[in-house]
């Protein structure tokens, strides 16, 4: 063949070898941030592990103390959150792969909704602030909720439309055959078909929120003290973790790595669970 | 009424059969509900698509005292004085506009490097790890992002690279201006740098899953004639795909315009312009982040506010930008869901 002695052959491989050679070094520059930062994470995270991060309240600088306030603000938020927001991302889900066919206000909501999916979530803690705290004059928990459930929605809407979409078009019409009425059949065949679907939208939508700072600051904003009452400013992990981590006390910091890991574990877990023991494929 | 009685809870599973009244009556109930049910559940859907008016809305409200009082002028001057009350945003403005810049040009390259990895050269039993380690960056908070980045990433920085770099590169005429500036490793670059590291997880996965819908057949022809694996990639995959990888990189631009927290910790807090991307500056968000709760002053929030309208409707185009593209390809492609 003689190609091998061939200076314009030898010149295409060895670009050809190069440039794969680079997209090893690209896999390998995504993969040394990953394990750079989980690594600082760990480091610092675990040596300021302690029991107390559980049962006492954020110290005052120089003393003794825990996250408990801020992990039941940030749980209880949260919660809220998914709790109003879920149903309301399910719904409009429905709406969309169920009966927006064909329909322009379907398209122009699914548009919608993925351009809120990556919105600035700092403009949505904006709006919320502008809208109720403004008005009602103090910052609360139930602000906080609002805001996080408005990130919340749109991962919930995508996510179930995407599921609802790989059910087939034959269990739809056996079950309308039989003579069950739509809403029967979309939420006791299609919905319950792809139910894994659904809760894995769920779980990467509370992923999503539990780890936001920005929409907080102007909302729940944060509390020193122990409180339950979600209608006045209520502490939660993001926000303590970047007051004590911009702080120039040693204690504050230390605390901020071990917020900042409880909260990293929880987030990768969440999103570990929804990838593997709810992940479904209907196809 | 008899159409309410039949809600979803009241009755075991399987009534579907068993209706009360003659089947024509049965028919009609059921065709009531389901009127109901769509209405129902368009109701949410019309949330959805209301929230985004609203937004606009309450932005605009709340930052018309500013765009009143300072007109167009607001978004190319570079004043920000809370004592005189006279505010012009443009240096938040282009701190965000440069950091993206900077993240887009870093990240782009390693996110098309990465999706080339991934879809041509990685073993098919390390695919699903690798790609999930990869999306893995995406889940990661963004204040871990930042505390990563002012305690460890900034010093290293600071460090090993700026002092480098202003040696090297630095001295060079022209593109050496853009190396000046405190090497402290906060500021402009030390954001982009970080900035790319958080897009790549986006504009990594949809040059992947835009990549796998290139037909197999043509890229068979074009190793048939003896090309490389490069050339292949090179000079039918990214043809083929070029508007889906464009989509892509938009969206990644999307998330780093209104990336807060991560680049709060390193910018630096400063209302300069500066070419020197050491120098500290400011972006849209951190300058909210940082300052909205101490703004007291009605001007100096409303100016704020119109820098949030800035953002939103930067971040707006941007992504709805991307999503036309990306739509145009998947349509292209026909029939892929």
């Amino acid at each position: 063949m003689g190609a091998e002695r061939n200076a314009i052959y030898r010149r295409r491989v060895l670009v050809n070898r190069f440039n794969l050679l680079m997209s090893l070094g690209a896999m390998a520059f995504g993969m040394l941030f990953l394990f750079w930062i989980l690594a600082v994470l760990f480091g610092n995270g675990v040596a300021a592990l302690s029991p107390t991060l559980f049962s006492q309240p954020t110290p005052p600088p120089g003393s003794a103390g825990g996250l408990a306030n801020a992990i039941a603000g940030s749980v209880a938020m949260v919660a809220v959150a998914t709790l109003v927001g879920a149903p309301v991302g399910v719904l409009a889900g429905v709406y969309l792969a169920e009966f927006g066919a064909g329909s322009r206000f379907a398209d122009a909501t699914r548009f919608i909704n993925d351009i809120l999916l990556s919105a600035p979530s700092i403009v949505l803690g904006l709006v919320v602030y502008i809208a109720w705290v403004a008005r009602v004059g103090h910052f609360s928990g139930w602000a906080g909720s609002a805001a996080l459930g408005l990130i919340a929605i749109p991962v919930v809407v995508r996510t179930t439309e995407n599921m609802l979409r790989l059910v087939p078009a034959s269990l739809r019409e056996a079950a309308v055959a039989l003579g069950a009425p739509r809403w029967r059949v979309i939420l006791q065949v299609t919905l319950r078909a792809v139910r894994g679907g659904v809760i894995t939208g769920v779980l990467l939508a509370v992923a999503r929120i539990a780890g936001e700072t920005a929409p907080l600051l102007f909302t729940a904003l944060n509390n020193q003290f122990w409180s339950t009452d979600m209608n006045g400013p209520m502490a939660n992990l993001p926000v303590v973790i970047f007051q004590f981590a911009m702080s120039p006390y040693d204690d504050w910091q230390a605390l901020a790595w071990a917020g900042a890991l409880l909260i990293t574990l929880a987030v990768l877990a969440l999103n570990v669970l929804a990838r593997t023991v709810f992940r479904q494929d209907i196809h | 009424m008899f159409a309410m009685r039949s809600g979803p809870m009241s009755r075991p599973r399987p009534p579907a059969t068993r209706g009360s009244g003659p089947p024509a009556k049965r028919a009609a109930a059921g065709a009531w509900q389901d009127a109901v049910f769509e209405r129902l559940t368009q109701g949410f859907a019309l949330a959805v698509l209301a929230t985004l008016g609203a937004i606009l809305l309450v932005l605009f409200a709340a930052a018309w005292p500013a765009l009143a009082a300072f007109g167009p002028a607001f978004f190319v001057t570079n004043v920000w004085n809370p004592v005189t009350g006279i505010f012009g945003g443009l240096a938040p403005i282009y701190g965000t506009l440069v950091t993206s810049a900077i993240a887009l040009a870093i990240g782009v390259p390693v996110s098309f490097g990465i999706a080339l990895f991934l879809t041509e050269l990685c073993p098919s039993a390390l695919k699903r790890p690798l790609g999930t380690a990869v999306e893995l960056l995406a889940a990661i908070p963004s204040i871990i992002y930042g505390m990563w980045g002012l305690f460890v990433f900034a010093p290293w920085f600071a460090d090993h690279v700026q002092p480098l770099a202003q040696a090297t590169v630095g001295e060079v005429p022209v593109l050496g201006a853009l190396f000046q500036g405190p090497p402290s490793g906060i500021g402009l670059m030390t954001a982009g740098v970080i900035l790319s590291v958080m897009i790549i997880p986006y504009i990594a996965s949809v040059m992947r899953e835009v990549f796998d819908l290139v037909p197999p057949v043509l890229k068979e022809s074009a190793y048939g004639l003896g090309a490389t694996t490069w050339e292949v990639v090179w000079n039918v995959v990214l043809p083929y795909t070029r508007v889906g990888v464009v989509g892509g990189i938009m969206l990644g631009l999307g998330r780093a315009l209104g990336e807060t927290m991560a680049v709060t910790f390193v910018i630096g807090n400063a209302y300069k312009i500066s070419a020197g991307l050491f120098n500290p500056g400011n972006s849209i968000a951190s300058a909210l982040a940082n300052e909205f709760n101490e703004a007291s002053d009605p001007v100096h929030r409303a100016s704020l506010v119109a820098l949030g309208l800035v953002l939103f409707v930067l971040t707006f185009v941007v992504l709805a930008l991307s999503r036309l593209l990306i739509a145009r390809l998947e349509k292209g492609e026909g029939g892929r869901a």
